[in-house]
């Protein structure tokens, strides 16, 4: 009969209880999150009343985890940027170069004079001028290459080399590209997140997309231009020693050279070498500064390694010019005046003192190791997303009340039953989305309001049973219990195909529609739950009090 | 007294003219997909590449004054429309603009957008720029092929779930009824030249979801039916199982659309082309249950030879206990 154990009704009552608790805080949203805001600062050291004051407006005992707003709701820039992994080999190349030089030079007996060619920017061309040595030259430059560490390629090496006529042609190995690009990707992804931390917005997403793109979403920031301009720079900063200027746009580089505009001054050009005397990557620090002039800078440390390249290279060459350069654009190139020992200096150039902080935040987080191109760019005002949580919580209250009425209208006492459950189901609901930290969005409400009116399904299902078998006249008691049973098998294979669905739209789908699929999701779960258990409960207990002769349902 | 939209026992016949009835949704689909031959899908960004901009501004909305503004720009197609709805208030004056993705660009042109912003600002003084989106030509192309992916793979795995759970006559039949709810929905969306983003392919496949959960529950019907009289013909099983599901049917579809009125009328234009895939997928994802897939299932015969014990094949769900 009608029978469920006292632990299950525990239990039952348990999570109902919890999930309640849990989606709580969401009811007084606006006055959790700034307690937690003001938690989290005073666990930073920033003590003051006012924190205090805010801190204590949610009491430390109840759960305080709140459903993240989704950038549709709460405003911010999205962008999508996929990270060109190509720019990485070319720099790989140019630093292996000095290496093959040397080696080949060795080898000068069988190999005669070496000469590097013009070549793809991801491979490098040595001509020699003794092609019998081929074999030996090849065997040289070989030995050279590096293990690579990957899952299927055992003994790969980080460089191919092969001849073509007199000519050896070296390049990256495709596992090589392929750990290159990873290393790439990451790296971009943790300089993205240095330079978003830096300017100190609330609970950006960063996250890599598939295998070369990153997705970043702020909350909060006025557009995704602003965004942009934080991390779209490569803030790639090289001193180069420069080996003339010039105003011809036109004159063609010598081998291991190249030509690079001057950043203020239009029309002025450097031809400057290309490999770099030390390179951003050996800063340690950088600082908005003013120069004797009262001019806004950026002075700047090196590590150890950097001021010893550094002094060496200042003591070799004084009164020579000395570019620096950010980003393929001299910044300036003072003459060396006397050797600097110390690894430390400053970059002048007609900044503002604005542009001086941003270059001081770009450099102290380090240079993207590669470019970024935009692929996707999104920003949604505050206020438009206001707008759509008020529709929105509008839309889903008359939704409510509307299945809550047409319930009790349509099934009396145990639409009652259906309709306390529903009002747990979204309880739980909410409670879940908090417990995950999901995010809600827009399509994400409509997904809640959606499980309101699917959610009752399962009910529906129940109670119509039910009344079929009240009509081939078995007591009550049996009718309901008959009514779970026949009902249960539809009920399930209803709702594990649109849970198949929303899986699927949670995997294939992004942003919103992935938000819209969570809601969906956990909505079907919580609803077997509320529908299965719940309601069943609240059914037997009211029988077992009033032990009815007949029933209607 | 009760509120009942559909009498105790009902007793309808729906397949005494069940050519007619496929005969019709067959026209309808071809209707459909004519219409999506001929006039095409009205893509968002997310699918065809290009910028939207959402301004608004208490001024009222003068479409040739935005035109004007952009025109110099020389940005090839831009469509400029002003929307109207319920939940503005009365200095909300609002308009989309959307720009097409610009040639040999692959990435966002941040200078793009930034000069229509300087330029509409210039025509309208108070204009603010709640929203800006852009998408590159690249993603879009990705987008349209991994929701194509999605919504194949939806159907799959139901087929393959129902094949396992019932027969396949059956999984044919549900995945008839999905085929059909997409492609009427894809042809209402060419036919209204409603704008088809991202958002409509969650709508299609909530569509898929609920127009299975309809069909589900007629076909666990059927197949108890079709054990529990084994004499009755399939076509009398079939009227026996819709009718008495029919209540249930309406209940649900009512309790949804109820719930997905409200948020068509006042959850705001953002998600209305959203709202409005569900709406009109759950009419025809409950037409498709009966006319479609139980037809097909009539029309494809059913093994009747329940030779397993009746309470173990596909039923085993039904003994868990609470």
């Amino acid at each position: 009969m009608l029978q469920i154990d006292t632990w299950k009704r525990v239990l039952i009552w348990l999570v109902c209880v919890t999930g309640l608790l849990m989606a709580l805080p969401n009811a007084f949203y606006t006055r959790v999150e700034q307690s937690n805001d003001a938690k989290a600062a005073i666990e930073l050291g920033i003590d003051t009343p006012e924190m205090q004051a805010d801190a204590e407006q949610w009491p430390n005992w109840m759960p305080s985890s709140l459903v993240n707003l989704g950038l549709d709701l709460r405003g911010g820039a999205h962008l999508l940027a996929e990270v060109q992994v190509g720019d990485v080999y070319e720099s790989r190349m140019e630093a292996m170069w000095p290496e093959i030089r040397d080696a080949l030079r060795d080898e000068r007996a069988t190999i005669g004079t070496i000469r590097k060619q013009p070549s793809d920017p991801d491979e490098i061309r040595v001509r020699i001028s003794e092609p019998a040595g081929m074999p030996r030259a090849l065997e040289v430059v070989r030995g050279l290459a590096r293990q690579v560490q990957t899952l299927t390629g055992v003994g790969a090496t980080d460089i191919e080399a092969r001849a073509e006529g007199d000519t050896i042609v070296v390049q990256l190995s495709d596992a090589e590209k392929l750990a290159s690009d990873d290393r790439t990707v990451r790296q971009s992804l943790e300089i993205v997140r240095r330079r978003i931390d830096e300017v100190g917005t609330r609970e950006p997403t960063i996250q890599r997309q598939g295998t070369d793109r990153i997705l970043i979403q702020v909350p909060g920031i006025g557009s995704a231009g602003e965004l942009k301009e934080i991390i779209g720079t490569t803030a790639q900063l090289t001193f180069n020693p420069v080996v003339n200027r010039g105003t011809d746009a036109d004159a063609v580089p010598g081998i291991g050279e190249s030509l690079v505009p001057s950043l203020d001054e239009q029309g002025l050009f450097y031809m400057i070498e290309s490999a770099p005397v030390v390179t951003g990557e050996e800063l340690v620090d950088a600082q908005p500064a003013f120069d004797q002039n009262g001019r806004p800078a950026v002075s700047f440390r090196f590590n150890t390694s950097g001021a010893r390249k550094f002094g060496d290279y200042t003591r070799d060459n004084v009164g020579s010019p000395f570019a620096i350069v950010l980003d393929d654009e001299v910044i300036s190139a003072p003459v060396i005046q006397s050797h600097i020992p110390g690894g430390s200096g400053i970059i002048t150039g007609n900044f503002t003192v604005e542009e001086s902080t941003n270059l001081a935040v770009l450099l102290r987080a380090g240079a993207l190791p590669a470019g970024l191109e935009f692929l996707e760019e999104r920003t949604i005002g505050p206020e438009l997303g206001q707008d759509s949580i008020d529709a929105g919580k509008v839309a889903t209250i008359v939704a409510f009340v509307a299945v809550l009425v047409f319930m009790a209208l349509s099934y009396g006492l145990f639409g009652l039953f259906a309709n306390i459950a529903l009002i747990i189901n979204v309880g739980l609901l909410f409670g879940l989305l908090s417990l995950i930290g999901a995010t809600l969005t827009l399509p994400g409400i409509a997904g809640i309001v959606l499980t309101v009116g699917m959610a009752v399904d399962a009910n529906v299902l129940i109670f119509e049973r039910v009344r079929e078998e009240l009509k081939s006249a078995k007591g009550p008691a049996r009718a309901i219990e008959l009514g779970y049973e026949k009902a249960l098998s539809a009920i399930l294979d209803a709702n594990v195909t649109t849970f198949i669905t929303a899986v699927i739209l949670f995997a294939m789908g992004s942003g919103p529609v992935r938000g819209f699929a969570i809601t969906l999701g956990l909505g079907i779960l919580t609803s077997v739950f509320t529908a299965i258990f719940v309601t069943r409960l609240m059914i037997v207990m009211w029988f077992e009090r009033r032990r009815p002769k007949t029933i209607e349902v | 007294m009760r509120l009942k939209l559909v009498p105790q026992s009902t007793s309808f016949d729906f397949f005494s003219r069940w050519k007619l009835w496929l005969g019709i949704s067959g026209l309808m689909m071809v209707i459909a997909f004519t219409s999506f031959m001929l006039q095409g899908l009205n893509f968002g960004i997310d699918f065809r590449g290009g910028t939207t901009i959402r301004t608004q501004s208490a001024q009222e909305i003068d479409v040739g004054m935005y035109r004007d503004a952009i025109a110099p720009l020389e940005l090839g197609d831009v469509t400029i429309t002003e929307i109207f709805d319920p939940t503005f208030g009365p200095n909300e004056n609002v308009a989309m603009i959307r720009i097409q993705a610009q040639e040999d660009a692959e990435a966002v042109e941040a200078s793009t957008i930034s000069a229509v912003e300087a330029a509409l600002a210039g025509a309208v003084p108070d204009v603010k720029f709640v929203s800006v989106e852009s998408v590159g030509p690249k993603v879009s192309g990705e987008l349209i092929q991994t929701a194509v992916i999605a919504v194949v793979l939806a159907i799959g795995a139901v087929l393959v779930y129902i094949w396992l759970r019932f027969e396949w006559q059956f999984a044919l039949g549900a995945v008839a009824a999905l085929v059909h709810d997409v492609i009427l929905t894809i042809g209402i969306f060419s036919e209204l030249q409603i704008r088809f983003d991202l958002a409509i392919i969650a709508a299609l496949l909530t569509i898929v979801g609920y127009s299975l959960n309809d069909t589900v529950v007629v076909f666990d019907r059927v197949r108890e039916n079709l054990r529990k009289y084994k004499k009755k013909d399939l076509k009398e099983v079939l009227n026996i199982s819709i009718n008495e599901t029919l209540s249930r049917t309406v209940m649900t579809s009512v309790t949804t659309l109820l719930a997905l009125i409200s948020l068509y009328v006042l959850g705001g234009d953002v998600i209305r082309g959203f709202v409005f895939a569900m709406i009109w997928g759950v009419i025809v994802g409950t037409y498709s249950s009966v006319f479609v897939a139980s037809t097909i299932l009539l029309w494809l015969g059913v093994k009747r030879d329940w030779s397993k014990p009746p309470n173990t094949s596909g039923n085993q769900f039904a003994n868990v206990d609470a």
